[in-house]
């Protein structure tokens, strides 16, 4: 049929061309119509992603492997550890979805930045000396060697991410309050810091003002001062680096916001007879910006890196819907938590060795560049908690709650100059501050990596090389983070953290 | 213990003359006619026969010299410094003796005789060192002088790691490292010790003069060599050179 309407077209074709052609008027502008024929036979063929009618290019793709819902730091981490981790190069489509390309509202450029590995549990300080690593050798194009059999197949696909500018400066201390307990309590982490290969060392007061002469010491019994592998960095440099690694590498990213998971479920019995419902998630519906249109993306696997929506994304995927105290009732305890941040001149102030200076009262600082400028702030408490409805800057919270107990810290800071101020957001774990990592045990396609209430930046390479070989292989095979699963939150187990700034 | 000499070309005159120069720095008049006939480095030195009365007269006239003129004597300190940092590639154990490798680059065996004598000071201008690399340097508890110059991978992450050496560490240069910044310069506040530190031509540091100053008042003990105060400063309209940092304070 196909070759008799070739015939026939080209047979129409010679006759209007007149006689002195139709020797030759079959060969006559034949590479033009084998290209629309092409064309057409592709439009109508399966997996074409070809729509002559319309232009789509702004929709995300049909379909994808996996569909990571948040393009912050944690979201392109674990996309790129899919994609560096997958066992043949190409198998695997991701696709970010991001609602905000200009980051105004997402937690990791927002961030101060720190990075400290003076955690209380071993899994914080595990997953910090890893991502410190991975800082360190990012300007080298990336780590070509993982420890992971086939490690050398893992080859950057694509051009290496220029020098980021993000070798760590500064060393991070921590003030401890007087009385004996808090001293026992301090060595005893630092026994389990030094275990894992963290180095930090503990100052008493003398040695503290004989280092750094600008401290006020009254008060102090303990600090701990991290003398390699802590300090700070600029995040939005990590940010747009991986971006840009991980867009060479092959994942799509999309703009537009998830609205809708249709999903499929299986009722099961357990072990006690009871009746469970298992859902798999097998369709996201991604709506475009100030528009009305959405493509459904049929996907395997979602992940939800949402940062401070986490909750509402969970939501969405019917988590939490159920009566209480079961699992099915049991939420995703993790919210959006304001904290805002102030940047001050001060030309007295602290020199060129300023550590990133966390005090007992919780407010800290550090310095930004090399003039004088000084970045902090302080965590409120729980009764000052600010209304996370939007990102406008308190400046009265500087003057009464984090001023006084800087400038009895270091009085230097008497005479300060606040410069200027921004607010971002935690993903706040209202149950226990820590991450949220791993797979849901009812929606079984769907792996959280969110809800680090402050760290996340800091744990981010860290944290998506765990979700990919949860992904890829079913278990956490660098770093087992089986106390961060998402189950605690039914069992209420908390796994709590001591040093949250 | 160190009076060894390396007989680089068999010459008797060799060993000689290292017993002189581990003796002390006094009888420097040996040095002399060495600097004065090509100040290559010690490697060059067979040729250099001097009978032995000249050279006592020598020694007398150019001692008296020294001793009763200032710069005479600041002329043989100059000479030493040059004789010093003219060579390349050397080790200095404590009895005052650099190791270095012969002409084809190889180090001579008799260096394995020397595992439990204290090395004093690392000369690895141009070598490819790394951060894993600095493992082998580290735990060299006593040592003085670490010369980093023109080192293309030592980085910031690097110079956090010199805090082990805190205790000896009086020297270091890292001029024309291009991957320093002044980031890695804030990680130098624990070598207390430091007298000497050469961050002269760092390429990847903003505001080289501003740098200075802060690492001078970072280490007030220490003599920084770099950036004079008035690199980094634009001219202004009228001739005033403007500080090009105060744009950060705007």
């Amino acid at each position: 049929m196909l070759w008799s309407a070739l015939r026939l077209s080209c047979g129409r074709g010679s006759l209007a061309r007149g006689l002195g052609t139709r020797g030759g008027g079959f060969t006559r502008g034949w590479d033009g119509k084998v290209s629309e024929i092409k064309k057409k036979i592709r439009s109508f063929l399966p997996g074409g992603a070809l729509d002559p009618l319309f232009n789509t290019s702004h929709l995300p793709p049909e379909q994808a492997d996996v569909v990571i819902v948040g393009g912050g730091v944690l979201g392109l981490s674990v996309a790129y550890w899919l994609k560096r981790l997958e066992k043949r190069q190409g198998a695997i489509r991701v696709l970010v979805v991001e609602r905000d390309h200009t980051y105004s509202q997402a937690s990791t450029g927002l961030s101060v930045g720190g990075i400290r590995q003076q955690f209380s549990l071993p899994e914080n300080i595990q997953l910090s000396l890893f991502s410190v690593n991975f800082l360190r050798n990012i300007n080298r194009g990336f780590p070509l060697h993982t420890g992971v059999p086939g490690g050398e197949r893992c080859s950057p696909s694509g051009p290496p991410v220029q020098p980021l500018r993000l070798p760590v400066a500064g060393f991070r201390k921590r003030c401890c309050g007087h009385g004996e307990q808090r001293e026992n309590a301090e060595a005893d982490p630092h026994i389990s810091l030094r275990q894992e290969g963290a180095k930090v060392c503990l100052m008493s007061p003398e040695q503290l003002r004989n280092k750094f002469p600008w401290i006020n010491t009254e008060g102090v019994a303990l600090a701990s001062y991290g003398l390699e592998d802590e300090g700070w960095f600029d995040p939005w440099c990590l940010l747009q680096g991986l971006r840009q690694k991980v867009r060479s590498m092959g994942v799509l990213f999309c703009q537009g916001e998830v609205t809708r998971f249709v999903s499929s479920s299986t009722c099961m019995t357990n072990t006690s007879g009871e009746e469970v419902s298992l859902k798999r998630i097998y369709e996201v519906h991604v709506k475009m910006d100030h528009s009305l249109e959405y493509q459904p993306v049929e996907c395997a696997i979602v992940i939800n890196a949402a940062g401070a929506w986490s909750g509402q994304v969970a939501e969405l995927a019917g988590i939490g819907h159920g009566p209480p105290d079961t699992l099915q009732g049991t939420r995703l305890p993790v919210e959006p938590r304001k904290r805002y941040v102030y940047l001050w001149h001060c030309p007295q102030g602290p020199g060129l060795e300023t550590p990133l200076v966390v005090d007992t009262s919780g407010a800290y600082f550090r310095r930004e560049g090399l003039g004088n400028n000084y970045l902090g702030s302080r965590s409120p408490t729980e009764e000052e908690e600010p209304d996370p409805g939007n990102l406008e800057v308190d400046h009265a919270f500087f003057q009464d709650k984090v001023w006084p107990l800087l400038a009895q810290r270091v009085p230097a800071f008497e005479t300060l100059k606040v410069r200027s101020a921004w607010a971002g957001y935690y993903d706040y774990n209202t149950f226990d501050q820590n991450g949220v990592v791993g797979p849901h045990p009812l929606v079984v396609n769907m792996y959280f990596a969110t809800g680090f209430s402050g760290h996340g930046l800091q744990h981010a390479p860290a944290v998506g090389r765990a979700v990919a070989e949860m992904v890829l292989e079913g278990s956490f095979q660098t770093i087992d983070l089986s106390p961060f699963l998402f189950s605690r939150f039914y069992l209420s187990e908390k796994t709590e953290e001591g040093n949250i700034i | 213990m160190g009076r060894r000499g390396w007989d680089l070309d068999g010459s008797g005159f060799r060993r000689d003359w290292l017993k002189t120069w581990v003796r002390g720095l006094k009888s420097l008049c040996l040095v002399t006619p060495v600097c004065n006939r090509s100040t290559r480095c010690i490697r060059g030195l067979s040729g250099l026969v001097a009978p032995e009365d000249n050279q006592r007269k020598g020694r007398t006239l150019f001692q008296f010299l020294a001793d009763h003129f200032y710069d005479v004597a600041a002329l043989r300190e100059y000479l030493l410094r040059k004789q010093v940092l003219a060579v390349h590639q050397k080790n200095r154990f404590q009895g005052k003796e650099w190791i270095r490798p012969d002409r084809r680059g190889r180090f001579p065996y008799d260096f394995l005789k020397f595992q439990t004598v204290p090395v004093e000071a690392v000369d690895a201008s141009g070598c490819a060192i790394n951060y894993s690399g600095l493992d082998n340097l580290l735990p060299l508890k006593e040592l003085q002088a670490l010369w980093l110059q023109r080192c293309p991978h030592v980085d910031d992450w690097c110079l956090s790691r010199l805090h082990a050496l805190a205790d000896s560490l009086q020297e270091l240069s890292l001029a024309g490292c291009p991957h320093i910044s002044e980031r890695g310069l804030a990680c130098l506040h624990h070598l207390r010790h430091l007298r000497r530190l050469d961050i002269s031509d760092l390429p990847a540091v903003a505001s080289p003069g501003l740098t200075q100053i802060l690492v001078e008042e970072m280490l007030p003990d220490c003599e920084v060599l770099g950036a004079g105060w008035a690199q980094g400063l634009k001219m202004g309209p009228g001739g005033q050179p403007r500080d090009a940092s105060s744009s950060l304070l705007t």
